[in-house]
């Protein structure tokens, strides 16, 4: 899932008051999972605002709603629109994505980001998220014993582990888990270490940061018209 | 000889050679390059020149390269792949090859996070193993990694360094033999304080026969207090110091601290120059080049063959 953190109360405050009403717009789909900008986080934030409102003295209001997804079409209903239009902006509690979306849709209202999206990630405890993906368009993990060092490894090394790594820790912190050390663990376990002599060439960036928004595209799923567009 | 290198040239008349290192400075003058300089010449056969080492920004690598040079000395460029892309790093060594330099050695770089950028981004477009594949496709091949020809082959004796210390030990000796297949000409090794697993490394490193297709030579850094033995062996990335080491230091007085500390590099050369497989010796006396000459002295490393 994509993993986000709440911006910092102040910084979303100042944003608030500087209108008169505004909407804090959460998402239930991934910040929902990790506890940043879903329905729960909606209402923390309200009552946060309006608390913090009544010791500054802040003069807005604020109302709330959340939809299912930010990032699809289909989850901005009529209710939401109305919601949208009756407030002077809009604070989206969802990610980079359904930001950008919900802004698409609503070009005259002026929406701000309720979160830093952070990474692609999962829980691995109670609390506590952690990356897995970097989202660079060529998946590689398979040769590396299901652990991405593109996405794990400090300095996305091809070839690791670098001369920096001590007892399994990264050379960064003795918090980070060095990932050429879990990848080595994981190919003895499965008898695959040999492999490792390969050397990894300079692998092709192009699919994870290219000139403009990177597309996927299904062509059998295509309506006519979008083809022909793109044509 | 595949260069004009001049550790290459030694290394085939089977000479033990010395190599050392110079940090450039943190500004644009030159006295501090040539005031190291002065220091080290007729001490070493080669110098290395590091590349923004813990990523603090400092001089370029390949300018100070050439004010050495210009000194007479056969400067070993450093190069780290934090910085710069595929496209910076070829054109850099086409640019270094044309201003004579001779050697490179190919290194990840330390990260960003040590140094006084912590909020820069890395590049880490190739790594060091890719690097030392580059240089020598350039080189042998005349090819750049797009494919394309290369007019003019950049020369370069190919380095790269490793850590016989590293994490996990066992697969220390095969990530060497990557570099060597990679076509990497020598190695410079991590400071090396525990002599026991160095020689458990080489030995790995012979049973693979890596030792005679790449030049190993080893490192030292000589220690100036117990103090810095200790800071060594808890705050340096990869470096292995026995607490032995640390004791014997702590057991002079603080005074005599910095003289037991070289008396411990010399002993440390005198017996890496005795295991099979070591072809010279790298000494990094960081901000204390003035003790090269006097340490490579009493190992018996000098004079050194003329250039």
């Amino acid at each position: 899932m994509i993993v986000a953190k709440r911006k910092l109360f102040d910084d979303l405050y100042a944003k608030a008051s500087a209108h008169k009403k505004v909407l804090l717009l959460g998402c239930g789909t991934c910040v929902t999972v990790c506890m940043a900008g879903g329905e729960k986080e909606v209402d923390i934030l309200d009552s946060q605002l309006k608390l913090a409102a009544k010791e500054r003295g802040g003069d807005f209001e604020v109302t709330t709603h959340t939809i299912v997804r930010q990032c699809d079409d289909e989850f901005f209903n009529e209710e939401t629109s109305r919601k949208i239009a009756a407030a002077d902006a809009v604070i989206s509690l969802a990610c980079g994505v359904g930001i950008q979306f919900c802004s698409e849709k609503y070009p005259e209202k002026r929406v701000y980001a309720g979160v830093n999206t952070v990474f692609y990630g999962a829980t691995v405890e109670q609390g506590l998220w952690e990356e897995r993906c970097a989202g660079c368009g060529e998946c590689i993990v398979d040769k590396f014993s299901g652990i991405c060092p593109v996405a794990r490894c400090s300095k996305s090394l091809m070839n690791g582990p670098c001369g920096g790594a001590t007892n399994g820790k990264c050379e960064v912190s003795d918090e980070i888990d060095c990932a050429w050390a879990l990848i080595i663990k994981r190919m003895k376990e499965l008898g695959t270490l040999e492999e490792l002599s390969e050397i990894t060439p300079p692998r092709d960036w192009s699919t994870a940061r290219d000139g403009g928004p990177r597309r996927v595209v299904h062509e059998s799923l295509r309506l006519d018209e979008g083809a022909k567009k793109d044509s | 000889m595949k260069t004009k290198s001049n550790i290459e040239r030694l290394l085939e008349a089977g000479k033990f050679v010395v190599t050392s290192e110079c940090g450039p400075p943190r500004g644009s003058d030159t006295e501090v390059i040539r005031k190291k300089g002065e220091l080290l010449k007729g001490v070493v056969d080669a110098v290395n020149v590091t590349d923004n080492q813990t990523s603090i920004v400092r001089m370029s690598s390949l300018a100070s390269c050439l004010i050495l040079k210009e000194m007479g000395f056969d400067p070993i460029w450093q190069v780290v792949c934090r910085d710069r892309n595929r496209i910076a790093i070829q054109s850099d060594i086409l640019g270094a090859a044309a201003l004579g330099i001779n050697n490179i050695l190919c290194l990840s770089g330390d990260h960003q996070s040590f140094g006084d950028h912590p909020k820069a981004k890395n590049v880490y477009d190739i790594d060091s193993i890719q690097l030392i594949q580059t240089v020598k496709t350039l080189r042998d091949d005349g090819k750049f990694l797009g494919g394309d020809e290369v007019k003019g082959k950049p020369n370069l004796f190919i380095g790269a360094a490793e850590n016989p210390f590293g994490d996990p030990f066992e697969i220390r000796a095969m990530r060497l033999g990557k570099k060597v297949k990679a076509g990497c000409d020598f190695i410079q090794t991590q400071g090396i304080y525990n002599l026991e697993k160095f020689g458990k490394w080489m030995e790995m490193v012979r049973d693979l026969g890596l030792h005679e297709k790449c030049a190993i030579l080893a490192g030292v850094i000589p220690l100036k207090s117990a103090g810095m033995a200790k800071h060594m062996k808890k705050n340096v990335p990869g470096m292995d110091v026995p607490d032995s080491l640390i004791e014997r230091l702590s057991g002079v007085p603080k005074e005599k601290q910095a003289e037991e500390g070289i008396k411990i590099c010399v002993e440390m050369i005198q017996q890496l120059k005795e295991i099979k497989g070591v072809r010279g010796v790298h000494i990094m006396a960081i901000e204390w080049e003035q003790k090269v000459a006097e340490i490579a002295k009493a190992a018996g490393l000098s004079p050194r063959p003329q250039a």
